[in-house]
């Protein structure tokens, strides 16, 4: 990355700023507003750098500017590169660019919803993070409460953009659905059976969290990064816990770095084995979606054997993982591991024996490689589209370095190649958990957390089962936070379901859900 | 046909034996932690590291007044130390919030610790008032033994859905009670709702509710749906359910596990067997 900043350095000169920066695998520039077009064209065209994230800060009171910071990378680099652009407080606004890059559309908004901060020449400017009945209300500034009473609630007032013709109707479902499922609003405009247009509406599940980040000694902080999204609680855990380490420099012990990555790798495999029968359940295979249940029955039973939780809850912490296993614990590992694999072999052998099974999800619910690379797709859904990236890999942390595996990549788009890119990824994370079973160091499992410094800036990703997940934060006094930004994929990916529904008849919409299954929760935050 | 076959031959019955039998439940499971209040000599440090407030401390003069409210525990279990010990109980579920408070009051020494255990209160240890067990029992009447469920997300992680939806496959099994999730609030006769009810979601879990056919009864899901749990009351999020309808039975747990859910919901129609205690 220092030569693609030196290349950067040598066309714009001073107008791009060093910063310093407290962890090794981040870059830090600054650039001014008027900039960020001409800077961001060339780190894409030019130097093909993908924008991972785009967030805001509000830092009014001590510099009397916000700053947006645009989240870099670029293949076979392991380093991030942020741009840092102050935005002064009476000038708050800062040029949009979702016309050229659909995958900041709703980053850009919620930026405008939660601060305040207009992104001009934005080619969709409503509300997207705050629903359309809250008040002129900005709530991640920080001259805004957290425990601000809000005026009365008095219903619905949002418009979906009308579909118009003969023959074409909506159909709208939601927030409440028919499954036991998270709750988000969908606009179909269908005519016959063939969907025309989806719209989308989320963020009913918004619960404040980025602002209560800021409110939480980063001890108590942990939990509430485990309640961002309940099926990727260890995931979001140890992406907290990560950050947090590099803002303070804190060496994690190998042993716990393993142990965390055999707990990372067990929740991508019960949620890739749910979502597997699930998937098998929306075409009527209800006998493959039992036997998953069953399968992931054994996942969750091991996962309380080694942290005292079906989901991973509570067990990782700054500094390591809360407990040591002991010999009966790895031996419960390699047992239910073997058991597992065996059992999955037939679910996909049962499931592949199905000719009807496969004539639903073959091409159902397309999603085209080209959009899935300018929608800036991730995880699953990405690979399943042509997009090779895995963060495990691009930027390892954890033991991952330390680990060979395979990353599966389809260029078919379908809901048959995002089950299958799962079914290859739970033999690759089966073969992980024994590879790291055999290289545990002894040593300690944790070690102690030291007074943070304030005012670093650290961001931290993990590989989730469903995609990438970044956490960026900014360290306060006290180890506290004074500002932590959340990812999760499924902010990337929801355009994705748009995309992928079109033309395919309502009745495929659920198993085209499923095959993405995105997190509200970690949507709405 | 044949592989479904000697695929389902193969596996044989697999559901749980609970509640006629204790629950499978690891030994490293973390459940309820017991509290020893009179042995309990220091409670800052469990104070300080609960994540939700889940114990707090009133100091007043030479005394201190201890409340733990189960509703907003997490059971991560970090409050363990020489008088409180974390236990395998799950079957937490309560009729009322009250139950799940305990209170205990302390003479203090000058360096803060306890000198002097004076009084604990189980909750509002309360005759069951009479509207939920009326309405309980008049459900059992109308419904027998067969009751239908519609799940309400009112601003949930996810992470009580995911255990919820375990209560359907072969393992858990709830049809096996005559019990079973139904699409629409128009065929339920129990809402069970996890939280915080958010903002956003104020309007449309009141209209659910207000879909649901009389007699009904609510069923608020882990701390969170009890009391908001870590995220509290804040500008999104309007706590507890019972801060927007009013609930029957409160199950506690991050997430509750599914037999936790599966007692707690038979409490919720009176339908529980006698006592059986974890193994």
């Amino acid at each position: 990355m220092t030569d693609l900043v030196a290349a950067l350095q040598r066309e714009f000169g001073d107008r791009l700023r060093s910063l310093p920066s407290s962890a090794d695998d981040q870059l830090y520039l600054e650039l001014n507003p008027e900039d960020i077009s001409a800077v961001i064209q060339q780190l894409g065209t030019r130097h093909g750098a993908r924008l991972v994230a785009v967030f805001a800060e509000d830092c009014v009171a001590a510099v009397r500017v916000f700053y947006n910071y645009y989240v870099f990378d670029r293949p076979g680099d392991p380093t991030y590169l942020i741009l840092r652009v102050p935005i002064p407080a009476d000038q708050a606004r800062f040029p949009s660019l979702a016309a050229e890059m659909p995958a900041v559309n709703w980053q850009e908004r919620e930026i405008q919803d939660w601060f305040g901060i207009q992104a001009t020449g934005h080619p969709n400017p409503r509300r997207v993070a705050l629903h359309d009945h809250w008040p002129e209300v900005h709530p991640l500034r920080k001259d805004f409460r957290l425990d601000q009473v809000l005026p009365a609630f008095h219903g619905e007032q949002h418009e979906y953009r009308p579909t118009l013709g003969e023959g074409v109707f909506q159909v709208p479902v939601g927030p409440v659905h028919a499954g036991t499922i998270e709750p988000g609003h969908f606009n179909f405009a269908v005519a016959g059976e063939p969907i025309l247009y989806l719209q989308l509406r989320m963020f009913y599940t918004h619960k404040g969290t980025e602002k209560l980040f800021e409110h939480l000694p980063v001890h108590r902080a942990v939990f509430l990064a485990e309640s961002i999204s309940g099926d990727s609680s260890f995931s979001h855990g140890a992406a907290f816990c990560q950050a947090i380490e590099k803002a303070a420099e804190l060496e994690v012990p190998l042993r716990a770095r393993i142990l965390r990555t055999i707990l990372l790798e067990l929740e991508r495999i019960y949620n890739h084995v749910a979502d597997i029968g699930a998937i098998a359940t929306d075409v009527g295979f209800v006998v493959a979606n039992a036997q998953a249940g069953v399968l992931r029955e054994k996942i969750v039973a091991l996962n309380e054997d080694l942290t005292g939780s079906r989901l991973l809850r509570a067990f990782v912490c700054v500094g390591g993982v809360r407990k040591d296993w002991v010999p009966s614990q790895f031996e419960a590992v390699r047992g239910t591991i073997d058991i597992v694999e065996r059992d999955f072999a037939e679910l996909v052998d049962l499931i592949k024996s199905s000719d009807s099974t496969r004539d639903r999800l073959e091409h159902t619910g397309y999603l085209h490689p080209e959009k899935a690379r300018a929608l800036g797709i991730v995880g699953v859904a990405g690979r399943a589209s042509g997009i090779d990236l895995d963060v495990r890999r691009d930027h390892p942390y954890a033991a991952y370095e330390f680990l060979e595996f395979h990353v599966p990549v389809y260029d078919a788009g379908d809901v048959l190649h995002r089950m299958q890119v799962r079914i290859d990824e739970v033999g690759v994370s089966a073969n992980m958990i024994r590879s790291a079973l055999a290289h545990l160091p002894e040593g300690p499992h944790r070690v102690a957390v030291p007074t943070i410094p304030a005012g670093r800036c650290a961001l931290s990703s993990v590989e989730g089962w469903r995609g990438e997940i970044i956490h960026w934060v900014r360290t306060g006094p006290d180890n506290r936070l004074e500002r932590c930004k959340i990812k999760d994929p499924s902010v990337n990916n929801w355009p994705a379901l748009v995309e992928a529904v079109q033309g395919n008849i309502i009745a495929d919409f659920p198993v085209i859900n499923k095959s993405f299954n995105l997190s509200y929760s970690g949507t709405d935050r | 046909m044949f592989k479904i076959l000697q695929k389902t031959l193969k596996t044989g019955v697999v559901t749980s034996d609970y509640p006629r039998a204790a629950a499978r439940v690891s030994e490293h499971f973390r459940g309820r932690p017991v509290f020893d209040f009179e042995r309990w000599r220091d409670a800052r440090p469990a104070a300080e590291v609960c994540p939700t407030g889940a114990i707090t401390l009133l100091d007043r003069d030479a005394t201190r007044q201890v409340t733990v409210d189960y509703g907003l525990c997490v059971f991560c279990g970090q409050c363990a130390d020489g008088a409180v010990r974390i236990t395998r109980e799950f079957e937490l579920a309560t009729k009322h919030r009250d139950d799940l408070v305990f209170v205990a009051e302390y003479h203090l020494k000058p360096d803060g610790t306890h000198q002097k255990f004076i009084s604990s209160s189980t909750g509002q240890e309360r005759a069951v008032a009479a509207s939920g067990a009326q309405l309980g029992r008049k459900i059992h009447q109308i419904l027998g033994r067969s009751l239908a469920i519609r799940e309400v997300d009112a601003g949930s992680c996810n992470g009580c859905e995911l255990e919820i939806v375990a209560l359907n496959n072969p393992v858990h099994d709830i049809e096996r009670f005559g019990i079973h999730f139904v699409a629409s609030p128009r065929h339920a006769d129990m809402l069970l709702v996890t939280g915080p009810v958010t903002r956003n979601m104020e309007l449309a879990l009141r209209k659910t509710y207000a879909a649901t056919p009389d007699p009904k009864v609510v069923v608020a899901v882990g701390a969170c749906g009890i009391s908001g749990g870590i995220f509290g009351i804040n500008y999104a999020t309007r706590g507890g359910v019972d801060q927007v309808i009013p609930v029957d039975v409160y199950i506690p747990g991050c997430p509750p596990r599914p037999e936790a859910l599966l007692h707690g919901i038979m409490l919720a129609v009176d339908r529980l067997a006698p006592v059986r205690r974890t193994k």
